[in-house]
């Protein structure tokens, strides 16, 4: 009676809806780390499969998003295996060489104010209908020191929460308020620089 | 008075977990005055807007692609 009790709560934890809404988050995680959308799509799938077959592995403890992730690295690792491709590291266990307070300290003087600063920005949006701005924003995605990049990603282009994103990339909480605050004053300025400062003139003479 | 230093810490919290009651007030208040601070925010929460949309459109490129 108790065995088809807890066999009976555990079917209800994971229904195929509950599988499949997870879906989105675990193919962009896919996808930022195969860069194809076949192979990606393959790796979710065989994912969501393993996760179905395997429900008794499923503790519920970490979380569902947790344990399908967990599935999904194997199997991406398992891609990578296959396709022998070592030139390509996988890109979210990268770690970053300086980690101190210092850089955000770049940013402000000692009295706390801005050193420099954020200016205004002439029509934000009209600039995320152009391609050109996709180059600019890639290229100051990229410029985020490697381990922030993956933390700024993994919030921001998967999807996951916070306290994921700590599981994830093994941070504690301030250090995850500190990069995620770092990796935004990095982008602010070089979005900054390389688009807001140049369009400006060229808007207004438009 | 908070500096811009702390604010700006806040305002990217913010976007991250629910602040405390008092945090949002100091925040409020030190970005009614400060255009920095304040174009901060707005920059940041632009930068959330951009990252996924830049996703969305990384997804649709690597559609076209294979």
């Amino acid at each position: 009676m108790l065995l088809t009790g807890s066999v009976a709560m555990t079917d209800t934890l994971l229904t195929e809806q509950t599988l499949a809404a997870q879906r989105p988050v675990l193919f962009r995680y896919a996808l930022l780390q195969l860069r194809d959308s076949e192979l990606a799509d393959d790796a979710v799938q065989e994912t969501l499969l393993a996760a179905w077959q395997s429900v008794a592995g499923f503790e519920g403890k970490a979380g569902l998003r947790t344990w399908l992730i967990g599935i999904l690295k194997h199997k991406i690792a398992d891609h990578w295996r296959r396709s022998a491709r070592e030139a390509v590291a996988p890109v979210f266990d990268r770690t970053d060489e300086d980690d101190g307070e210092a850089e955000v300290d770049d940013y402000f003087m000692s009295s706390g104010h801005w050193n420099g600063g954020p200016k205004g920005w002439a029509d934000p949006e009209a600039a995320l209908k152009q391609q050109e701005f996709w180059t600019i924003y890639e290229i100051c995605q990229n410029n985020l020191p490697p381990k922030m990049a993956n933390v700024f990603m993994l919030r921001e282009l998967v999807g996951l929460d916070a306290d994921e994103v700590c599981r994830e990339a093994g941070l504690s909480d301030a250090n995850y308020w500190v990069t995620m605050h770092r990796a935004r004053l990095r982008l602010r300025e070089c979005l900054e620089i390389r688009w807001f400062n140049n369009t400006k003139q060229e808007q207004q003479h438009a | 008075m908070r500096s811009c230093r702390a604010i700006s810490a806040l305002v990217s919290q913010g976007l991250d977990k629910e602040l405390s009651l008092r945090e949002r007030f100091s925040v409020w208040l030190h970005v009614m005055m400060c255009t920095r601070c304040r174009n901060f925010q707005t920059q940041s929460r632009f930068i959330r807007k951009a990252a996924r949309c830049y996703s969305d459109e990384l997804q649709s490129r690597l559609d076209k692609k294979s």
